[in-house]
Parts: C-alpha cells; sequence; structure tokens
C-alpha cells in the first residue's frame, strides 16, 4: 500500500467534497426556522420603538391601544422594574475603566437611538398587534445629539449619557517593542486616515424569538448563534435557574455575528411570557433589523507606518477611534481590540502599538459582524501597504514579500508576544500569481483606458486570529472576557452501532452536520450517513460556547474529535478482551476494530457497540456499559490562518463605477476536512467583504436619523454585481489541534476590502488619485477622479 | 377580527378555500394558513425575493401580492416542486454544488431559478446573474447558486432532448 492508500483507509472521508447532510430539509422547504414555529395558546408581539434619536420620555399612553378587542397587554419599561439586571457586557478588561451606562430591554425615561425600544404589545394576531403599537402614544421631549466620532469628545460635544459627563467610552492599548525607536528607524513614514465604516451584518432571515415560560420553567426559541449565553444571562436577567431554562437555535438562517447577541427581545419575550402567561412569538422585520440589530465596524484610524529605504518595516502605530453607538452589548467594546492582536499582520514588525479610543453615539449598538476588529485592522495594513510601496517607488508585492515572517520561522512570536501557529504566506502569494496571470491582465490594459476604462489589480495578504480562544488568554484575568472560551462534545454509540453526536457550538450554515461527521465516521470507521449531528439546544446535552469567530472547526470539532477519540480507545479495550489481541494492536481500518496484520479479524462498531449494550458482561470486567464519552477542549493557544488575495476591477471613468472583474483567494486553513464547504465560506465572505468596499454603508443623517432602514437603501450585492471567484488552497498544519485545523468563516471578510480599495486606487493612479477611502460608491470614486484632475 | 373574503386557489395541484383579510398578503396565507413555511421572509420592501413562488407559472414575491389578488390561480411553493427522493433538478443541483448553507434564501432561489429556466433554458452566466438579480443571499456570494443553476440547465436539456 502507498502512504496515500494508507491514508485514504484510515481517514476516507477527510479532505471529500461530501455534499451536505443538512442540504436535504433545505432545499424542500422542509427545515424549521424560528417562525414556522408555533406554540398553542401563543401571542404575537409587536414592539414600540422611538422615531427620536435622543429623547426624554415624557408620557406613553397605552389607553388607546388597551382598548382594542384584540389587543391583550401592552408593557413598557416601568412595568419591568423586576428584572435583575440590565442587558449584558462581557468584557471587564483587568485594569481599565469601561463605562457602561444600563442598557434595558424596554427603555427607561429616555430613548438613545432611533428604534430604541419604548412598549411591548400582545395580541392574538400579528397583524393586530402591529395595529395595537401604532395606537401607543408617547410624547418624547428631544435632547441634542451626538453623532459623529470625530467631533464627539470635543467640549460642548452633544451627550449621549449625560449622566457620564463625556461620550468616551473607555481608552484601550496594545504595544510591542520600542515605538519610538522604531519610527526614529524608519526612511519613510506614511500616515493614512483609514475609515471602516458602519455596516450591517443582514442575513436573510431576520431575528426572531419564540418564549414559552410555564410551570417555572422557560423554554425560548431564537435565532441565535449562542443558546448557552442566551441560558445563562436569561437566568441572571430574569431570575429563573439556569437548569429551568431551555433554549434552542432552530434552523438559523445566517447570522455573522448578527445573531452573536444576548437581545433586549429574547429578554422581553421571556419576561412577557412569564408575565402574561402566554408564549410569545416576536418576529423582526427587516427594518427593525436595520435599525436596532446591532452593526458593525464604524472605526477611523489614523494609522502609521514606517519602513527604511529598502522597505523594511521598523514600526506600525495605529489610533483607533471607534463607535459603539448608544449602549454597550454582549462585546461591543471589545471589538476593536481584537484586531489589535495581529495588527502587524503577516509581516516581521519590531515596534507595533494601538491605542484605541471608544465612543458614545446616538446610534444603535456595533459588536462583531464577521471579522470583527480583524477585517479592520487587516484593512489598515494592507491599505497602508500599498501607500507605503508608492512612497518607497517599490513594487508592492516586493514589499510585501521582503517583510513575510518566513516560513521556517514558525511558531513566531510577534512584537505583541502573540504567538502565530504556522504559515507559509510565500507559499499563499507563489499560487496566487500562478493563477493571476498577471501579464495578460497587464496587457488589456492599455486597449481598455482607451475606452474610458481603468483597470487595476490590488492585492492583500492576510492572517488572522481565531479559533477563540485560550481562555488563560482571553479570560477574567487575561483579555477581560468573562467566560472561558472551551468547547464540548459528547459522541454517542447507538445500541445499533450510529453515532449521534452533541456539540455544544450552534453552526446555522457553515456545514458542520457535515464537516463534524466526517471526522468522527473517519475515526470510529463508519460511513457519515451514520453520525448525526445534534446542535443549538441547551437542553440535549453538550455545554458550549456558540458559533462565531471561526471557532466551531478548530475549538468544536477538536472537542468533537477527542471525544470520538476516548470512544475509539474503550472500543479498543472491549475488542482486545474479546479477541483476545493487546489493546495497542486494534487499529480501525475499512470500517473495522481489526487486529494489526490481521484485517479480516475484526469487529464493526455495531458490533463492539452491541456488546457494549446488549452484552456488558462480555466486556472486561469493571468496565462501564455503553459507547459514550464527553469531551471538553480549551485550547492551548489561538489559530492564525493566512492567505493571499488579488482582486481586479474595471472602473468606467466617465461614471466612476466599479466592477469587479475576477477575485483569486488562496487560502489556508490548515488541512482541508471539506474543500466544497471551505469554498463556500470564502465565496460568502469575499462577497460580503466588496458589498462593504463597493455598496454598503449604514447611513444616519445629521438627527440621528436611521437613512438606510431598508433592503431599498442597504444595498446587499445581488448575483449581478459580483463575478464567479476563483479560489485554491495551500494546506499548512496548525500545531494548535489534533486535527491540524484553523477557522475559515471570517477569513474572505477579513482579507477581501483591502484588496478591492488596492485595486480602485490601482485604476485610478493615471487619473492621479493616490488614496481613498470606503466605500466605493459611484460617486465617490467619480469625485476623486474630478478632483485629482484639477 | 376584521371581515373576510373568500379566495379558492390551487396550491401544490391541491384546491384550496380559504377566508382571508383583505390585507392579506400572499405569502401569510402560504405560512400562515395553509402551513406551507418552506417559503420565507427576508425584508418589507420586496427586495430579497426569499418569499419567491410561481403563481399561474410565473415566478412571484410573494410579498408582493394580496391573497385576494390570486383568486383562481395555480401557485407552486417549493414544496411542491420536488420532494425528498423526488427531487425537482434544481434542488438536485443545489445539494450537489453547495449552492445554499444556511438554506433561508434557498426556496425563493430555486423557485426563481426555475422559472428562469422554463424563459431561457440554456442561460449564459452573465444571464443566470442578471436572471437572479431579484433574490438576495447573504451566505454563498452567489457562486454556486450560479453554478447550480448553469448545472441544473444542462441536466434539464439533457432531459429534455433524451425525451
Ligand atoms: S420577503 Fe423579501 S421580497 Fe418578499
Ligand atoms: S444560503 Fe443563507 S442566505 Fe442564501
Amino acid at each position: 500500500m502507498t502512504a496515500i492508500d494508507d491514508r485514504a483507509a484510515a481517514a476516507p472521508h477527510r479532505g471529500q467534497s461530501l455534499r451536505r447532510k443538512e442540504d436535504p430539509r433545505l432545499i424542500t422547504g422542509r427545515a424549521s426556522y424560528t417562525d414556522d414555529l408555533n406554540i398553542t395558546g401563543q401571542l404575537h408581539a409587536a414592539i414600540v420603538r422611538s422615531p427620536e434619536a435622543h429623547a426624554k420620555i415624557v408620557s406613553i399612553d397605552t389607553s388607546a391601544a388597551l382598548e382594542r378587542d384584540d389587543v391583550v397587554a401592552v408593557y413598557t419599561g416601568e412595568d419591568m422594574a423586576d428584572l435583575l439586571g440590565p442587558l449584558p457586557m462581557a468584557w471587564v478588561p483587568p485594569g481599565v475603566d469601561v463605562q457602561n451606562p444600563p442598557h434595558w430591554p424596554l427603555a427607561r425615561g429616555t430613548v438613545k437611538h432611533v428604534g430604541d425600544p419604548v412598549a411591548i404589545v400582545l395580541s392574538e394576531d400579528r397583524g393586530a398587534a402591529i395595529d395595537g403599537a401604532e395606537d401607543v402614544f408617547v410624547e418624547y421631549e428631544p435632547l441634542p445629539v451626538c453623532m459623529d466620532i470625530e467631533t464627539a469628545l470635543e467640549d460642548g460635544a452633544a451627550l449621549t449619557h449625560p449622566e457620564i459627563g463625556t461620550n468616551k467610552c473607555h481608552e484601550w492599548s496594545l504595544g510591542g517593542g520600542d515605538i519610538e525607536a522604531g519610527f526614529a528607524a524608519a526612511d519613510v513614514i506614511v500616515e493614512r486616515r483609514v475609515v471602516n465604516h458602519r455596516v450591517s451584518g443582514a442575513p436573510i432571515e431576520p431575528r426572531g424569538v419564540l418564549a414559552d415560560y410555564r410551570a417555572g420553567a422557560l423554554t425560548l426559541h431564537t435565532s441565535t448563534q449562542v443558546p448557552h449565553f442566551v441560558r445563562l444571562f436569561a437566568a441572571l436577567i430574569l431570575g429563573i435557574n439556569e437548569e429551568k431554562i431551555r433554549v434552542i437555535a432552530p434552523e438559523v438562517g445566517g447570522g455573522f455575528g448578527a445573531k452573536l447577541q444576548v437581545t433586549g427581545e429574547e429578554m422581553l419575550c421571556s419576561w412577557a411570557s412569564r408575565k402574561s402567561g402566554r408564549p410569545v412569538k416576536w418576529i423582526e422585520t427587516r427594518s427593525e433589523h436595520m435599525a436596532v440589530c446591532h452593526h458593525g465596524r464604524d472605526q477611523v484610524a489614523t494609522v502609521r507606518l514606517g519602513a527604511t529605504k529598502d522597505g523594511r518595516l521598523t514600526a506600525i502605530h495605529s489610533k483607533i477611534l471607534a463607535d459603539m453607538g448608544a449602549y454597550l452589548m454582549l462585546l461591543t467594546p471589545a471589538v476593536p481590540s481584537l484586531g489589535a492582536f495581529v495588527m502587524s499582520g503577516v509581516y516581521d514588525i519590531p515596534a507595533v502599538q494601538t491605542d484605541i479610543t471608544t465612543v458614545f453615539t446616538n446610534k444603535c449598538a456595533t459588536d462583531a459582524i464577521r471579522g470583527a476588529g480583524r477585517p479592520e485592522a487587516t484593512h489598515m495594513i494592507e491599505v497602508c501597504m500599498d501607500q507605503l510601496a508608492d512612497e518607497l517607488g517599490m513594487d508592492r508585492l516586493e514589499l510585501r514579500r521582503k517583510n513575510f515572517i518566513p516560513k521556517d520561522d514558525f511558531p513566531h512570536e510577534t512584537a505583541l508576544g502573540i504567538v502565530y501557529d504556522s504559515g507559509n504566506y510565500e507559499g499563499a502569494l507563489d499560487l496566487l500569481m500562478e493563477k493571476l496571470d498577471l501579464p495578460a491582465l497587464e496587457a488589456e490594459k492599455a486597449e481598455l483606458a482607451a475606452k474610458g476604462i481603468r483597470r487595476g489589480i490590488g492585492y492583500s495578504t492576510y492572517t488572522e486570529i481565531c479559533g477563540l480562544a485560550p481562555s488563560r488568554i482571553t479570560g477574567p484575568e487575561g483579555f477581560g472576557l468573562q467566560t472561558g472560551l472551551w468547547e464540548s462534545a459528547i459522541v454517542r454509540v447507538t445500541v445499533t452501532g450510529n453515532v449521534v453526536v452533541y456539540t455544544g457550538t450552534s453552526p446555522h450554515g457553515q456545514g458542520h452536520e457535515t464537516t463534524m461527521a466526517q471526522i468522527v465516521a473517519d475515526k470510529l470507521g463508519v460511513d457519515p450517513a451514520q453520525v448525526e449531528i445534534m446542535h443549538g439546544d441547551t437542553g440535549t446535552g453538550a455545554m458550549g460556547l456558540g458559533t462565531y469567530g471561526s471557532r466551531t472547526t478548530a475549538v468544536g470539532t477538536e472537542a468533537v474529535a477527542r471525544a470520538a477519540d476516548k470512544v475509539v480507545e474503550k472500543a479498543r479495550s472491549i475488542v482486545s478482551h474479546l479477541l483476545e489481541a493487546a489493546p495497542e494492536d486494534i487499529e480501525v481500518h475499512d470500517g473495522k476494530f481489526s487486529v494489526k496484520g490481521s484485517p479480516d479479524k475484526g469487529l464493526a462498531l455495531a458490533e463492539v457497540s452491541g456488546v457494549a449494550h446488549v452484552q456488558p458482561e462480555k466486556m472486561p470486567q469493571g468496565m462501564e456499559p455503553g459507547l459514550e464519552e464527553t469531551s471538553f477542549y480549551d485550547p492551548e493557544n489561538f489559530v492564525f490562518p493566512f492567505g493571499a488575495h488579488a482582486c481586479i476591477v474595471d472602473v468606467e471613468e466617465d461614471t466612476g463605477k466599479v466592477k469587479v472583474v475576477r477575485y483569486v483567494a488562496i487560502d489556508d486553513c490548515g488541512p482541508a476536512i471539506n474543500p466544497m464547504v471551505i469554498d463556500g465560506q470564502v465565496h460568502g465572505g469575499i462577497a460580503q467583504a466588496i458589498g462593504q468596499a463597493l455598496y454598503e454603508h449604514v447611513m444616519y443623517d445629521d438627527t440621528g436619523q436611521l437613512v438606510t432602514g431598508t433592503f431599498v437603501d442597504y444595498a446587499l450585492p445581488t448575483a449581478a454585481e459580483l463575478p464567479s471567484f476563483e479560489t485554491d488552497r495551500t494546506e499548512t498544519p496548525s500545531p494548535v489541534n489534533s486535527l491540524g485545523v484553523k477557522g475559515i468563516g471570517e477569513a474572505g471578510t477579513i482579507a477581501a476590502t483591502p484588496a478591492v480599495v488596492n485595486a480602485v486606487i490601482d485604476a485610478l493612479k493615471p487619473l492621479g488619485v493616490t488614496y481613498m477611502n470606503m466605500p466605493l460608491g459611484p460617486e465617490a470614486v467619480w469625485t476623486a477622479i474630478q478632483e485629482a484632475g484639477q | 377580527m376584521s371581515t373576510t373574503v373568500p379566495v379558492q386557489v390551487t396550491v401544490n395541484g391541491q384546491a384550496r378555500n380559504v377566508q382571508v383579510e383583505p390585507r392579506q398578503l400572499l405569502v401569510h396565507l402560504l405560512r400562515d394558513q395553509l402551513g406551507l413555511t418552506g417559503t420565507h421572509v427576508g425584508c418589507d420592501t420586496s427586495n430579497c425575493g426569499a418569499c419567491t413562488v410561481h403563481v399561474d407559472g410565473q415566478s412571484c414575491k410573494s410579498c408582493t401580492v394580496l391573497a385576494v389578488q390570486v383568486d383562481g390561480a395555480e401557485i407552486t411553493t417549493i414544496e411542491g416542486l420536488g420532494q425528498e427522493g423526488n427531487l425537482h433538478p434544481l434542488q438536485e443541483a443545489f445539494w450537489n454544488n453547495h449552492g445554499l448553507q444556511c438554506g433561508y434564501c434557498t426556496p425563493g432561489m430555486i423557485m426563481a431559478a426555475a422559472d428562469l429556466l422554463q424563459r431561457n433554458p440554456d442561460p449564459s452566466e452573465d444571464e443566470v446573474r442578471h436572471g437572479l438579480e431579484g433574490n438576495l443571499c447573504r451566505c454563498t456570494g452567489y457562486h454556486n447558486i450560479v453554478k447550480s443553476v448553469l448545472d441544473a440547465a444542462g441536466k434539464l436539456n439533457v432531459t429534455q432532448v433524451g425525451a
């Protein structure tokens, strides 16, 4: 047998693009999302929301609503005095003062942004609940609004929370190396103002909640990425014992961070169910989603990047102003700091410094949206690398290659003391250039320019930090998250020899029912069709922390693998006992637990399980019956996926319209489990980043009114705007986990915005445009062209 | 309760007589009254296409039509297009090509694509992209959706030629 045959026999399903186990229910319309669920006796909720960005609530008149036959109840913030605390924020960095004004499910006394909830109306019928909400009359006394982070800290600025006396939320710094010496050693320093504007996660399924409190117990169906967090905080806020709460994430129609939250609506509907004695259902409208589901990004940074004249990087300093919006939600103030961990990117930079100031404004809260801090950091670095190359008169890829951390220098400790697990940045860039066919692209440039079309090519070489996370680094005494970030899994072999896996993660489109099954099937010598993955339910087994931060494969699947390994160990003991062979001589081969060297002599998992469940007396003496194991896994380190992306754009000179004509992505997330699924994650990430770079922008006017309140004004890219993507992979194993894997869910979003922006700037250089900030809509691009031509 | 009016429709081949509020949208008739929850709601401005069904053989955003307007019409939803064991070639192609992730846009996307292929059985990539412009997907970046539709078109054509 060759080595490849051996590997295929040992792991026949890993690395295969198996079609997904979750798809049959989804393609036939038979999946159950939250809005597809109903409980007998349920009431429908509609939420009365503030039209004002900042105002005192003078009075709330619910009488007209209550007079309606079909309205059952109306509650306001005053009715909710029995809550044990406000909505949670889970980041308490040691020694750092973070202002955290209370944030209630229904406003108490004042409203702080458009969409702030003021009252809830319950009715037998969804339409009637909305009618009832229109009959709740709220008198507001408008207060001055703070809308601009760059002036929010000036004297005399309107205060979002007057009681704090400032709009500043907190300051936080992370640095390593001698930053002053670094810049002193530089021959060239570029400084740019880098804007990463506000975006919406906008999963196509809006959020939804169906809460059912009865006989002292709460069952909460919610479209969430984090059912276990929701349970914990529901217990703390509502004063219900944790074991009496079951949180279920049914089919979840996308998250992108928007559903990594403990929301006011979850607490409100649960509370209202307890209060009214009826199940309560609330389904978010898209307009509500745009106004009140947390947004992402919204940072303005001043980035300085220094290098010697031969292109050696000496220092990077990034001063970030981040918009928190009106309240801190689960991770709001921690998001910008996540980027600080990788502020030196794929480069060996001796001095790195990030200084973050966070600011309150009268806007919806920001929080984690796909990438959370790392897209912003990567954008700062990669855009400034191009700017520096121009300043140095050096080829931008040569500058990058010159400063890459070399592949034989891993694990690599950065100036910040962060240890990158593994990498081969040249390898990824080499493969990218192979795919790109640069000469052909360049050759078309002149021809296109004659037609008024400017072609540009942009690059991004990136790494990111994911697989959240080693608890010792991210936890209370480290970074300050008030939780460990481990995962757990239970692997249970049924009597008939099939497998049920319980994971504490909560996937919502990423395909883990398939990829986890591939891993388990290989370990136990069964077919993935025989392995069922149960997730998203606090009532059915494994504890966990949920799905976000590209953690589910690197942490959750590793926990599953470890539990499966324990099952294998037990099965080997049983088989060795039955076959009278040494346990170390039993291997899983071709679907059987067999004795090394005599593959015919062996037992299939079903036979082993039969013994463990039906005839436990045949097991080794003293061994417990059953074939089921649990594993808790807390990673030793983060994992650091990486890659090299190129974007090719054509820009119409006359209109400023940008068209992405090709996008080539090389990503490395370790040895693939299911290449098709990886590609899918990359595609979606790139599309979301192209959306941000070119089309998407959550905008408020000066009075705090939301301008982009629907999909009419907030432009998600459609199929017509995007090209097909060209993807490939290199595979550099991570030493952190036994599977060698890294996360891939956010990579596209992290890598792609600078590739797009660099491409547009490259296209416009012949016209005199040297720098631009996102979003690069036609008007912005056209204006830049006109201004450069003057 | 407001007054209701009778509506007679054929849904997935079955005649149904229902009473609806005059303001009721087709999507809510399908989901709430007929229990066909495969048709989804993703927006309130007729942008996302998650609610796409066929009305008299043509694709239609069911959040944009009042239930009373479909009196006498024939409606097909994702549940009527094909079922497990008897999948429509588009459903099969979406499965084979990873044309979906969270699945929320998928029923609408498949119904829109089915209509597109009826009108244009052999579309180019560009025609597929423009043909699906009214349907938003946040997960797939459309890459594998387009691939799925082209794959299904090829298979449908082979079937037709062979028939
Ligand atoms: S629900 Fe979005 S178009 Fe119909
Ligand atoms: S698959 Fe999730 S929105 Fe399309």
